[in-house]
Parts: structure tokens; sequence; C-alpha cells
């Protein structure tokens, strides 16, 4: 019997020739990621580690320090890196959200596994990679061991045809399908089809990374020719993807014809079941607007902004913050004018960190206060109060809305 | 492995910001536990005592990598049981040395203040008050390892990983 990409990879990584649905195996992991957060709170340097040319280290959600409690995890992570002689170590100044750096530094690999803390590593399943968070204790496992275990989950299939509009994007797709058939909570996401061509691999990466808030395991595209390009320039070791049998099992298969896609927005409180159309929530007034996250902080997601905010001006009274994704994205945005436009429309264009996306430093909301982000979640609380209203939708959305002061189809503004 | 506790109910798809908010994720561990549920169930930490059971309706611990089993066990919360859990929620759990169990249906069977009695080992749950039974999956033993050490950082330190 054929197998899924992932149920490929698992069973290339535990040295199997097949895995099913519901057998649970163990892996070797090529990649493991420890983050800020992980040195923050209860950190005790191992005494050994399975292999430090398989570790990463990435200064990311909390830089440069907020507060005393993170400021202590940069000498620990410092130090571990120095003892270790992790190389890929990327401390303040070479820094950016986790999941951007592992992009652009070619550390998610088609067929691999990347085990790291955060919830979005799931991100790396765009460049056909069996990523996903599994948290402190299990990545400081992982560390230690260069081992864990998974348990394979049914596997959903999104079939994806036709071409996708302008101005609807990668976010749209995804609120689009957790709008329609709601969480995957322990089911694997594949997504691959001809209408593949026409997303981006910028969209690709937002999809994989928003499927944590559908509470999927693992979100994992297939290698095409558009894959094959970014990857030729991010990494120089060659690898070997893992494509989906034809007689491959799953537990079902969803088409989603793409040409038939528009902007959408989430409500507050969840993604699944919770998205509608941007048309029919026009006109909510909106305080503060947020482009940035692991999800779309990506340049081609700054373009987007800049190019609807050049030559106009955020409406009075509205906030509009943008967060690149990495320093990395900050300084081609800056290279590309990018940033410019956006802070000569009245944005303001912070460091790169997930600050705002948690709620934790640089664009908290108050209570009564209504939030439309371009970030990953719109849980009840995310961003500050819990009595803040947080909407979600695309870059497009999010800056046509910072233009008009409340939410509106990006077509519409633009037009 | 078999516990008795007091039973606490709550929803679906009950969120990490839910039981760990990100301002709490700047405050020592005893801190940040008195806002588990902080917008939830107000004063439920106040509340909530040594030996008592969390239980749960699907998709529990949807959203982040965030600790928080760390914080129940600093509340006391012996064990979690849940229709479903996010599978991220789920391993912490586990590796933070907090049993967790799915029992698919048992969110039906419990209100507050009832008592629960569950056997990891043989994976069912009983409603000790209204003696209402469901048999579940039982823990696999590599899971039961882990809880046994205590979690996994423990079992590392006495494999010679990390100090003691
Ligand atoms: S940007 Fe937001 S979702 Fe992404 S890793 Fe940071 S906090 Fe998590």
């Amino acid at each position: 019997m054929g197998m899924t990409m992932i149920e490929k990879i698992l069973a290339r990584s535990a040295g199997l020739d097949e895995v099913r649905a519901g057998q649970t195996v163990v892996s070797e992991v090529d990649m493991t990621v420890l983050i800020d957060l992980q040195f923050a709170t209860g950190w005790v340097q191992p005494l050994r580690i399975a292999d430090p040319a398989k570790v990463a280290v990435i200064m990311d959600h909390a830089v440069p320090a907020p507060t005393l409690h993170d400021a202590e995890a940069g000498p620990r992570a410092r130090k571990f890196a120095r003892d270790y002689g992790i190389d890929r170590f990327y401390d303040v100044g070479r820094h950016g959200i986790c999941h951007q750096v592992i992009a652009e530094n070619g550390l998610a690999r088609p067929g691999e596994v990347l085990a790291c803390t955060d919830s979005h590593t799931c991100a790396g399943g765009a460049y056909n990679t069996a990523a996903r968070g599994l948290g402190p204790a299990e990545v400081y496992s992982i560390l230690c061991t260069g081992r864990t275990w998974f348990t394979v989950a049914p596997t959903i299939r999104y079939e994806l045809v036709a071409t996708l509009p302008d101005f609807v994007s990668g976010k749209d797709i995804f609120l689009h399908i957790a709008g329609k058939h709601g969480d995957a909570t322990n089911r694997n996401l594949e997504f691959g089809g001809p209408g593949l061509a026409s997303v981006p691999m910028h969209d690709r990466r937002t999809i994989a990374t928003q499927c944590a808030e559908i509470s999927a395991d693992f979100a994992t595209f297939g290698v095409d020719e558009v894959c094959r390009g970014f990857l030729d320039a991010h990494t120089d070791r060659p690898y070997t993807p893992a494509d989906a049998d034809e007689d491959a099992r799953y537990e079902d298969i969803r088409e989603i014809d793409l040409s038939t896609l528009e902007p959408y927005v989430a409500r507050p409180g969840t993604v699944s079941h919770n998205a509608i159309p941007v048309s029919q929530l026009e006109h909510r007034t909106v305080d503060q607007c947020f482009i940035g996250s692991c999800a779309n902080g990506q340049l081609e997601d700054l373009r987007i902004a800049a190019d609807i905010l050049r030559g106009r001006e955020v409406a009075p009274g509205v906030r509009l913050l943008v967060t690149p994704a990495s320093q990395k994205v900050y300084r081609d945005a800056v290279r590309l004018g990018y940033v410019e436009a956006l802070a000569d429309a009245g944005a303001v264009v912070t460091n790169s960190t997930c600050g705002a996306c948690f709620g934790y430093h640089m664009g908290v909301v108050a209570a009564g206060e209504v939030c439309l982000t371009a970030s990953t979640r719109n849980f009840k609380g995310r961003m500050g109060s819990p009595d803040a209203e947080i909407y979600m939708a695309s870059p497009a959305t999010v800056a046509a809305s910072a233009i008009a002061g409340h939410v509106v189809d990006p077509r519409k503004e633009i037009a | 492995m078999e516990i008795e506790g007091r039973v606490w109910v709550v929803g679906d798809s009950v969120t990490t910001d839910a039981m760990y908010p990100g301002y709490a994720m700047k405050l020592p561990l005893p801190e940040a536990a008195r806002h588990v549920f902080y917008d939830l169930r107000p004063g439920w930490t106040d509340e909530v005592r040594e030996g008592d059971v969390v239980v749960a309706g699907r998709n529990f611990g949807l959203g982040s990598s965030r600790p928080v089993a760390s914080l129940f066990l600093e509340l006391g919360v012996r064990a979690l049981l849940a229709d479903e859990f996010n599978s991220l929620f789920l391993r912490n759990c586990i590796n933070f040395g907090l049993p967790a169990l799915t029992v698919p249906g048992v969110r039906g069977i419990f209100a507050d203040g009832d008592t629960a009695r569950v056997d990891f080992v043989e994976g069912w749950c009983e409603n000790v008050t209204t003696r209402a039974k469901i048999q579940a999956e039982p823990l696999p033993d590599f899971v039961r390892d882990i809880l046994a050490a205590g979690g996994l950082l423990p079992k590392l330190a006495r494999e010679g990983y990390v100090p003691r």
C-alpha cells in the first residue's frame, strides 16, 4: 500500500519501509531548533548533546529583551552556543522569528525531520519537511538524544485546482479552509494538485504555519518547480523529496478551486468555522492594524503592504504596526524602499520579533479596542486585553483597512 | 497507576492562551500559575486544591507550546482528562510529568465537584459520584515510563544528560 508524504518521511526517519496511520515510531531528528524562551525559564545546560551540527539557536520571541526575565535568557543561550560550538546561532542582529530564520537558512529541507519547541514549527511543511512544535521538555530531550517518537495520524489531502486570483493570498486560502472545514485535531494535512503552481512559496509558508490554528499535527507540501527554485537559493546540500504515492491512504481528499476564493477575515476567538468573506464585515472600525509574525511578516507580505500604502495615509485614529519576520527581511525591506513607503504612510515599522503577535511587547491592545491582524492567532486575550476584539486577515486586507479606518476588501480600496 | 480527585470541567477548544496568557510568561512559575483560566474562570486558582482533576471537551490545549503543565502541577492538579487533546499540548503534559488521558465522552459524564477515579494503565475513568464509567485506550508503556520518572527532564538526569 502507498504512503502519504508525511508517512514517507516518518518511515524514512525511523528506518522503516512502511508506516501506517495509528503506528508509533521513533524518528531520528535532522534539525533541532532552540529559541530564546527555552533559555528564559527552567534552563539547565545539558552535560552532553547528540550532535551540535544538527542544532540551531534562534533569538526570536522577546528580542531585544523587553524584561529582565527575558534578558537573562541571552547569556545562557550564548554560553550554550559557545560551549557546544553551535555554528547556527542567530543572535540579536542576525535574528528573526525562528520559522523565518529556519526558511531563509535552508534548515527545513525536503524529506527531513525538524523539531522546535514553538507550535508554528509546522511552517517547515512548506518545504516538504516533517516539522512540528514539540514543547520545551521534548526539544531538550531531542537535543540530548537526537530522536523522539511520533504517532502517525490519518492524513487529509487538499487538492488545489485552478489559479489564485489577484489580491487573494495564502492567508485567504487558509481562512477559507478553517472557515469551511474547522479544526483538524490529530490529523496530518497534505497540500498538492495542479493549482499549487499558482501559489508562491511565501503563501505556502503562511498556510503551513497557520495549520497550527486548526490543531493539525503536520502540514506538508509537495516539492514542485516553484519549491525547487526556493531551495536552490537556500540550501546547497542535496535532498530527497517525499512525494505521496498514487495509492496513498487518505482519511479525506478535499478539492479547492482557487479561482473561486476571495479575501476572508476570521472573527475574534478562533478560526475554525469562524471565517467569513471580508465583504460581510466591511465597515467594522479598527483601532490597531498589525502586519507581521512568522505567518505574514515575510518580505513579500511587506511588499504587498508597501504597494497598497505607498503615497497614501493610515486613517486618523488607527495605528498600523509592521514587524518584519527577520532582520534579513528588515534589511531587504529597507533596501527595496518598502520601509520608507510604510513609514511615510504613517506605519510604525518595528524590529523583528514575536512581540505584538503574542501580546508580549510593542503593540499590546487595550480593553475595548478592535485589532485587525495579519499574524497567526485571534484567540481571546492573545494580543493584550481579553476585552479587545481580534480579527484576522491577509496583509493586503489589513493594509487596505488601515487606510480606510475600517475593515475593507483590498480589491475595492486599490481599484 | 490509579488516582482519585475532585473534578473541574471546562469546554471545547480551551486554548493555551486561556491557561498561560502572554503576560504571565514574564512571571516566575508560581506567580504565572495564578493566571490559569484568568478570563475563562476568574478566581479558579483560589479554589483549586492539591489532587484535583481537570476535565475538558474537544481539542483541549489548542495553541502554543507554553509549558502549561508546569502551572497545573504548581496548582496541585493531578491529571487532565479530555474528549480529545491537541497533540502538542498532550505531549507537553506528559513530558512535564502531568498525566493526561484521552477519554472520548468524558466531558459528558462529569460536572464540577464530582469525584473522578482514573486508571492510566487500564485506560478507564469513572465518575465515583454517579458511577458512570468509560473505557478508553490505556497510556502506552513508553509514556508511562516518562510519567513514572516525573517527566522527561528527571528521566534525562537519570540517564546522565543533565546535572542532577
Ligand atoms: S510570530 Fe507569533 S505565532 Fe509566530 S512564533 Fe512568534 S509568537 Fe508564535
